[in-house]
């Protein structure tokens, strides 16, 4: 291993990055792109969704039942119907999400404790349905006072909020789109172009040309890290409990384990679109699959053990215990322990698949 | 002392026999050209030279090694230059040779002075911050063999070096590959221009797969086993016609206002003359030297594809 010839490769590579404004450009535009839009525009609480009023009873009473539903911002009534016979057609229609139904004997059935006011909702959008549970807990007037049997306390996350949740994991799929990408097109372009021909014949050693190639993208993941935590705790105040450094460590770890699944990737592909195939073709169980959009245990058993064998999986848990619950690596270290063995059996296979050869 | 030995050397690819058992022998310091036309395994038999693909079958050594197993050590003292320009576009002209010159083990002050020589050398100073992609055909080739011999290579392997470059660079290229032989070293060029093999040494005839000639080019010239006839005339389309029926012609070629025919060993201008002329053709013909294409024509027996892609 020559220090002289590793620095040469690094410094190729990264005064090539310099020049390729596109890849550049991805290696801040992604993270920035990604943590607004998650952070915007995707909410775990919801509201305004349009819904329509079925007042059956005309009372002063449902009148002011109606009223509260409006007022917690959950629904927003944009029609007012007469019949129930109109309430399928204008869920099936997609007009409204929500229909609420107050029913003639309304007075009566509030004073005897049954339910007394009916949502009825489009359970096939799994978002209304969340809003339906919250719908579910609103007080109404008149009603008589029923302490919950099971209250919920919100650890780490009291105030629900959807960045706060989303940013941790974000930072993990981030890693997992550019990091991989970018080592995964970057030993078939040079075969593509030609240049792997010549380095072939020259006495560089594969491990040198490996390593020399997914050294700069370590640092270029750690900007990527920053820029993520920066803008999440600027722009939607996530806090971040634990130590940055550990922080820091368990994400260049994570960046390592991605880097040398690229290079494993790019000893497969023959051309860069198919590369760019593979790299989409892990990306999608990642981040399905990782626990980072959908609940781990809700998972079926294959499932969960195909999402074991993806690093994302394990950073997601890494991440969020570091950053929102205090916790050091020495409370991840079985989580740490796995990544580090996936980064060397990857960096390992594709050593073993890299010949200086060019059958 | 031989830089090159190959016995049997072949390589399949599937069902293709793309290099088919050929023996080598080049001797050092000297230039040694590899001549046939696309196809004929002149790429796949130099990247078996240099390590690059495995021979399905047969021996080499070359410098010494035995290739494939050797072939690290032979890279230290090994210079390559492929037929596609290799080098990186996206680098200037110094970053692409300090690149090389690291990865060959060449820093500090004496690669420092060493680059100054290349660029020189080479007519690469005036572009030397220049990218590698903007460079003309001419300039690429230049720097290609800068990054090439570098390292002082003994054996500087070519593969179709001027195929994108115009006369006057392909004529300065020759001149710099006679230098870098005269200093030492053993070059072995692959080409499809008649003119270029003619520059050579020594001189390889690929077919196909086999080699089908080997030797000194006045030599291969001497031998090819027929009379070459300047048949001049009217109508040379219909004399053309009329000659490649003929007994003992082995091929016809219009150059110019003139046919360039390979006739039996014994055959004798006035003969063929007093022939055409019982057939109704006014022609003269003279016996004329040999030349490569002859010999490539004679040795191939097929006409030459000569100043193709």
């Amino acid at each position: 291993m020559g220090a002289r010839r590793l620095w040469a490769i690094m410094l190729k590579e990264l005064r090539q990055l310099r020049r390729d404004r596109l890849t550049f450009g991805m290696i801040v535009g992604i993270p920035a792109l990604q943590l607004l839009l998650f952070g915007y525009a995707i909410s775990l609480e919801v509201k305004q969704l349009d819904a329509a009023l079925l007042d059956q009873a005309h009372s002063a009473q449902s009148r002011q039942a109606a009223e509260m539903v409006a007022h917690s911002q959950v629904l927003n009534f944009v029609r007012v119907i007469d019949s129930p016979a109109e309430v399928e057609p204008l869920l099936r229609r997609g007009e409204v999400s929500a229909v609420v139904v107050i029913p003639r004997d309304f007075e009566r059935r509030m004073q005897s404790g049954q339910p007394a006011l009916q949502i009825v909702v489009d359970g096939a959008d799994p978002a209304v349905q969340a809003a339906a549970r919250q719908l579910a807990a609103l007080p109404l007037p008149g009603a008589r006072e029923v302490a919950p049997a099971i209250e919920v306390v919100n650890f780490y996350n009291p105030e629900r909020r959807a960045a706060v949740a989303t940013v941790p994991g974000l930072i993990g799929v981030i890693l997992t789109m550019t990091m991989i990408l970018f080592t995964a097109i970057a030993i078939v372009r040079e075969r593509e172009r030609g240049n792997l021909e010549m380095v072939m014949t020259t006495p560089i050693r594969p491990m040198e040309f490996l390593l020399g190639k997914l050294s700069p993208y370590l640092v270029i993941g750690l900007i990527q890290v920053s820029l993520v935590l920066l803008l999440g705790v600027l722009v939607f105040g996530v806090p971040i409990r634990g130590a940055l450094p550990h922080v820091y460590l368990a994400s260049l770890l994570f960046i390592l384990a991605n880097l040398a699944l690229g290079i494993l990737i790019s000893t497969v592909a023959r051309t860069q679109f198919q590369a760019m195939q593979m790299t989409m073709f892990l990306l999608l169980p990642s981040i399905l699959l990782s626990g980072f959009a959908f609940p781990f245990a809700g998972m079926p058993r294959p499932a969960q053990w195909l999402a074991e064998a993806l690093p994302l999986t394990h950073f997601v848990r890494i991440s969020r215990s570091l950053i929102l619950r205090a916790a050091d690596l020495g409370d991840m270290a079985s989580e740490l322990a796995v990544l580090g063995v996936m980064a060397l059996v990857f960096l390992l296979l594709a050593l073993s698949r890299f010949h200086k050869r060019l059958d | 002392m031989n830089a090159i030995v190959a016995r049997g050397m072949s390589r399949r690819f599937g069902e293709v026999l793309a290099v088919d058992g050929v023996d080598l022998d080049v001797p050092e310091g000297i230039i040694y050209g590899f001549l046939g036309p696309n196809g004929s395994g002149k790429s796949t038999s130099i990247r078996m030279l240099c390590g690059l693909l495995t021979p399905s079958e047969g021996d080499i050594r070359v410098l010494g090694f035995d290739i494939p197993r050797e072939a690290e050590a032979l890279r230290r003292r090994l210079g390559y230059m492929t037929q596609k320009f290799s080098l990186y576009e996206d680098l200037t002209v110094t970053e692409n040779l300090d690149f090389l010159a690291a990865v060959h083990g060449l820093y500090g002050r004496a690669w420092h002075r060493r680059r100054e020589e290349l660029l020189s050398r080479f007519d690469l100073g005036d572009i030397h911050r220049q990218l590698a992609g903007t460079l003309s055909g001419g300039q690429k080739q230049r720097l290609a063999l800068a990054g090439g011999v570098l390292h002082e290579p003994s054996l500087l392997v070519l593969d179709e070096p001027t195929s994108a470059v115009d006369p006057q660079s392909r004529r300065d290229f020759w001149d710099t590959l006679f230098e870098l032989c005269a200093a030492g070293t053993t070059i072995l060029v692959s080409t499809h221009y008649m003119d270029e093999a003619e520059r050579c040494h020594r001189l390889a005839i690929l077919d196909r797969g086999r080699l089908v000639a080997d030797g000194v080019p006045a030599d291969l010239c001497d031998a090819v086993p027929h009379t070459v006839l300047r048949v001049a005339g009217q109508e040379l389309q219909a004399v053309r016609a009329w000659l490649a029926l003929q007994p003992g012609i082995a091929s016809v070629t219009q150059i110019g206002d003139s046919l360039r025919v390979l006739a039996a060993p014994d055959t004798k201008p006035r003969n063929v003359e007093q022939a055409a002329r019982a057939a109704g053709h006014a022609i003269t013909a003279t016996v004329t030297a040999a030349n490569l294409e002859d010999v490539f024509v004679s040795t191939t027996r097929r006409p030459v594809v000569a100043n193709g892609s």
